[in-house]
């Protein structure tokens, strides 16, 4: 799939609330480095998706703004995985700065082990399988509406 | 009328003329959505659909084990494109290789492209899961005339013996239009070279047979002019270096590129193609946007004027920087077998003792006059529309027109602007359409996108169900088994 600006906004909303939900629900019991009850360890594993999301419609803006600089306008598979780095590192710093004041402190290890989980799972899903059910979807730059 | 002439008359819902990659990736769509076999014809002069395709990539030297220009995901025997030609052959060959080359495409590696081979024998098993031959139907089409009651007749000429009579006719709501390319055509001063001396075997065009080239300098040491800057001059050559390596031979090569690329080039910082050594560089046929993203969805606002100058922004000769190609021509370039010029070329005549001398003019003045034993035009020039019958009929007689680009003006949804007939429409296909709100037809994942368009259109006209995720899914399993649709 090639991206357009509200196809990007489109899929990442949607994955998450999909592919992303259904991963945190099978992950957060295995978390590695947490006490908290599994209740709340899912309340926090869901507030990330959302933090996800909300940033993400700002990430999106910046790589499309970048993928004007490409000739074909596309977005290579690559990209999609490898910018789960900065989007993470930026995710990260800011849950334990506390700027993000609704969601609890989360263990390094149980952040990186749920958002890579949640990354790996959701670029898995968008590079094949998205186009079993959607037939359109590849063709409509990624947009799910 | 045709019924008192005796002229036996067939009345079939949807039918599709052409019979080669177009048709079959229409077909297979309506087939997946629902549609009979019974409801549609392919009305065809050969015999399986993908004959003229791989002839004339057989001509352009991708034998079946040679890889295409075509992305992973863009399969014409699978409309959801997964698992990807790339997981299928990973898989066949026990090769993780092709899947590391596909996450790091294009940036550290080649785009990761199929075989040939693999893509044939593709399209024979879905050919065979969806009875392709079922609705098959041998002739040649004269005409598609609108009816007065609304639909169409298209007219058709069946083989010697097959039919009582010299014509039969088909009646139907829909047609969909898929011949392909009008025809081949010649630089000017080739088709004047051919004309003139009746030489037909020095002078050759990289689309049509052209091995007694290749083994010609298996006998002895000789002179190749290549013409044209496209992804089959990329392949031609790669053919002669192959060759000179494995039989140790002497060929001299003498690149002709009417524009020499010789960087980046692009109006604007957003809009620059790389190129060098007088290619332009793009992996596929168009940016790869036009498939999906984001050309697509400008060029699908664009009309009249700004739609022409869009496709030209976009446009221009080009080819996949390829890594063993980058390699081949620099090694010949060292070597000094192999010599890349810009220019334009005036005339060819034959020399005294039978070779072919090319008056090339520079841009810079220089005036060349190299001498060879062969040219191959590697240009892929096209016939203008009306060369084809059918095309040149619709656009005297059923209200069909040209788009910005001179061919035909279809709607987004691939219905033949000006055609329609009561409550039936007519439909095209493939590159006869370049020009119009979509740019990338004349690809695999082009046909896909208009079989797409055409089959929902269908399912709004109430010809064919609407396919929504769960029946898309449930089909997808189909597939996945080989059990029929």
């Amino acid at each position: 799939m090639v991206p357009t600006l509200m196809g990007r906004i489109q899929t990442r909303l949607f994955l998450l609330a999909t592919v992303g939900v259904v991963v945190t629900l099978l992950i957060m019991p295995i978390v590695p480095g947490v006490t908290a009850p599994l209740g709340e360890l899912y309340v926090t594993g869901l507030l990330v998706l959302v933090a996800v999301g909300v940033l993400g419609i700002g990430w999106e803006l910046i790589y499309h703004f970048l993928m004007q600089f490409r000739w074909e306008k596309d977005w290579p598979t690559m990209f999609g995985l490898l910018t789960l780095v900065p989007e993470g590192l930026l995710l990260y710093f800011l849950l334990r700065s506390g700027a993000v004041g609704f969601i609890d402190p989360i263990p390094a290890a149980a952040f990186w082990t749920h958002f890579t989980v949640v990354w790996v799972s959701m670029w898995l899903v968008a590079n094949g399988p998205m186009r079993v059910p959607f037939i359109r979807w590849r063709f409509r730059g990624g947009r799910v509406l | 009328m045709v019924a008192s002439a005796g002229i036996p008359m067939y009345d079939i819902p949807f039918v599709s003329i052409g019979g080669g990659m177009g048709s079959f990736v229409t077909v297979d769509y309506l087939r997946v959505y629902g549609v009979p076999t019974s409801q549609m014809r392919v009305i065809s002069n050969i015999d399986h659909p993908w004959q003229t395709y791989e002839f004339l990539t057989r001509c352009s030297q991708i034998p079946r084990g040679e890889r295409i220009r075509s992305d992973s995901s863009s399969r014409p025997d699978n409309l959801w494109g997964f698992p990807s030609y790339a997981l299928e052959e990973a898989w066949k060959d026990k090769n993780p290789a092709y899947l590391w080359q596909l996450f790091t495409e294009p940036l550290l590696n080649d785009y990761w492209t199929p075989r040939a081979g693999t893509v044939f024998e593709n399209l024979e098993r879905e050919a065979k899961r969806i009875n392709y031959w079922d609705m098959l139907v041998k002739g040649q089409v004269r005409m598609v005339r609108r009816r007065a009651g609304g639909g169409y007749f298209t007219v058709v000429t069946p083989p010697e013996g097959a039919a009582p009579t010299k014509r039969i006719v088909f009646r139907s709501r829909f047609v969909h239009i898929a011949v392909g390319y009008p025809g081949l055509k010649f630089l000017p001063d080739l088709q004047e070279f051919r004309t003139k001396y009746s030489d037909y075997q020095h002078v050759v065009n990289a689309y049509e047979p052209h091995e007694q080239v290749y083994e010609f300098l298996k006998t002895r040491p000789g002179t190749v002019v290549i013409r044209g800057g496209g992804i089959v001059a990329s392949r031609v050559l790669q053919r002669l270096f192959d060759d000179r390596k494995k039989f140790g031979l002497k060929t001299q090569i003498i690149h002709i590129f009417r524009t020499f690329v010789t960087g980046s080039h692009g109006p604007h910082v957003w809009s620059r193609r790389k190129g060098g050594d007088g290619w332009a560089y793009q992996g596929f046929n168009y940016p790869k946007s036009v498939w999906g993203g984001q050309l697509k969805a400008e060029m699908r606002k664009l009309e009249g004027a700004e739609r022409a100058a869009k496709y030209k922004q976009m446009g221009g000769t080009n080819t996949p920087y390829r890594r063993h190609w980058q390699e081949q021509m620099r090694a010949g370039r060292e070597g000094g077998y192999y010599h890349a010029v810009q220019g334009t070329v005036d005339r060819v005549e034959r020399t005294e003792d039978g070779r072919l001398v090319s008056y090339v003019r520079s841009s810079d003045g220089i005036i060349r006059e190299p001498v060879s034993d062969y040219i191959i035009d590697c240009t892929g020039l096209e016939a203008d529309i009306s060369e084809h019958r059918v095309f040149a009929d619709l656009l005297q007689n059923s209200g069909a027109y040209r788009n910005p680009v001179g061919r035909l003006e279809v709607e987004r949804h691939f219905e033949v602007k000006g055609t329609a007939s009561g409550d039936g429409a007519l439909y095209a296909s493939g590159s006869a359409t370049l020009g119009g709100y979509f740019p990338g037809v004349d690809t695999f994942l082009g046909l896909q996108i208009a079989a797409q368009e055409i089959s929902d259109d269908l399912a709004r006209r109430g010809f064919v169900r609407k396919m929504g995720p769960l029946r898309s899914t449930a089909q997808w399993f189909k597939w996945v088994f080989n059990s029929p649709v």
